[in-house]
């Protein structure tokens, strides 16, 4: 049951981003460009999205286990760190370049357009790094 | 600033976003577990690793889905204007930058904004100022 919702997740997922706009990189560009021809969408993905979850998550926080009996796995970190911020920047920078994300760029793989591996294959290699530092780090 | 309002999309953008938001909450009631995209792709990048089968399977659901939409409908538009080299250097910012940041657009902006993380806020507003900062630098300044 639980890979039955994961994946039927993954795919309301996917839908979601192509309804949106937000599997169109050149409508990502558009809302980051501010001072350009504003085009602000996807602020309102968000607010969407939020609004839907905010109960489940929230409902999530206060129990031990899913609905189908699976561990609650929630982050539990709260520090504000120069890892959590400079990721995040230099993710925003990476963001900016392409106006691709892990979401999308994954949502939009097989559908024929050839500079989407170019970036995937970039970003698993800048998530394999990470791991090897990590790794490193900690043995 | 002046708004695009020709190709601005509020009911679909919002409709979408809901969707999103649906997909994230199935994944934590059902799963127990954070919809945030990259550290699910952190994770299947680890063959085995705890929940390997069900994250595998939320990411076959995620590169299913336009093919699902084009069986009943012309796909959206999707434009990818970068280059090359761009390419692989915003690859590699977003693939590096999201590992050590913990999260992306889904897993600090939907889910950790979702659940009031005052993590997921920092980062949220670090990521997307970067982004705003990056195109007007982008565009703006270098008028690439």
């Amino acid at each position: 049951m639980t890979k039955l919702s994961a994946f039927l997740a993954g795919l309301i997922f996917g839908l979601g981003l192509l309804l949106a706009g937000m599997a169109n990189p050149a409508k990502v560009l558009a809302f980051l460009d501010v001072a350009g021809a504003w085009d602000p969408s996807l602020a309102l993905v968000m607010v969407g999205a939020i609004a839907v979850a905010v109960i489940p998550m929230n409902w999530a926080r206060k129990h031990k286990q899913s609905l189908l009996a699976a561990p609650m796995q929630l982050p539990v970190s709260r520090e504000l760190d120069v890892r959590l911020i400079g990721g995040s920047v230099v993710f925003g920078i990476g963001w900016g370049i392409a106006g691709i994300c892990s979401g999308p760029a994954v949502a939009i793989l097989f559908t024929g357009h050839w500079q989407i591996l170019i970036f995937v294959v970039a970003m698993l290699a800048g998530m394999y790094v990470f791991s090897s530092l990590e790794g490193r780090r900690t043995s | 600033m002046s708004i695009d309002w020709i190709n601005f999309t509020p009911w679909a953008s919002l409709g979408g976003g809901a969707l999103i938001g649906l997909s994230v909450s199935v994944f934590v009631l059902a799963n127990g577990r954070v919809a945030g995209i990259s550290g699910l792709l952190g994770s299947v990048m680890r063959f085995g690793s705890e929940g390997w089968g069900e994250k595998a399977l939320f990411l076959l659901g995620l590169v299913i889905a336009p093919l699902l939409w084009g069986l009943f409908s012309v796909l959206p538009q999707i434009e990818i204007t970068a280059q090359w080299p761009a390419l692989v250097m915003a690859g590699l910012l977003v693939g590096l930058g999201t590992r050590y940041g913990s999260g992306c657009t889904s897993g600090h902006g939907v889910c950790g904004i979702s659940r009031l993380s005052p993590r997921s806020l920092v980062a949220t507003v670090c990521f997307m100022t970067a982004g705003f900062a990056t195109v007007y630098l982008i565009r703006h300044v270098l008028g690439v």
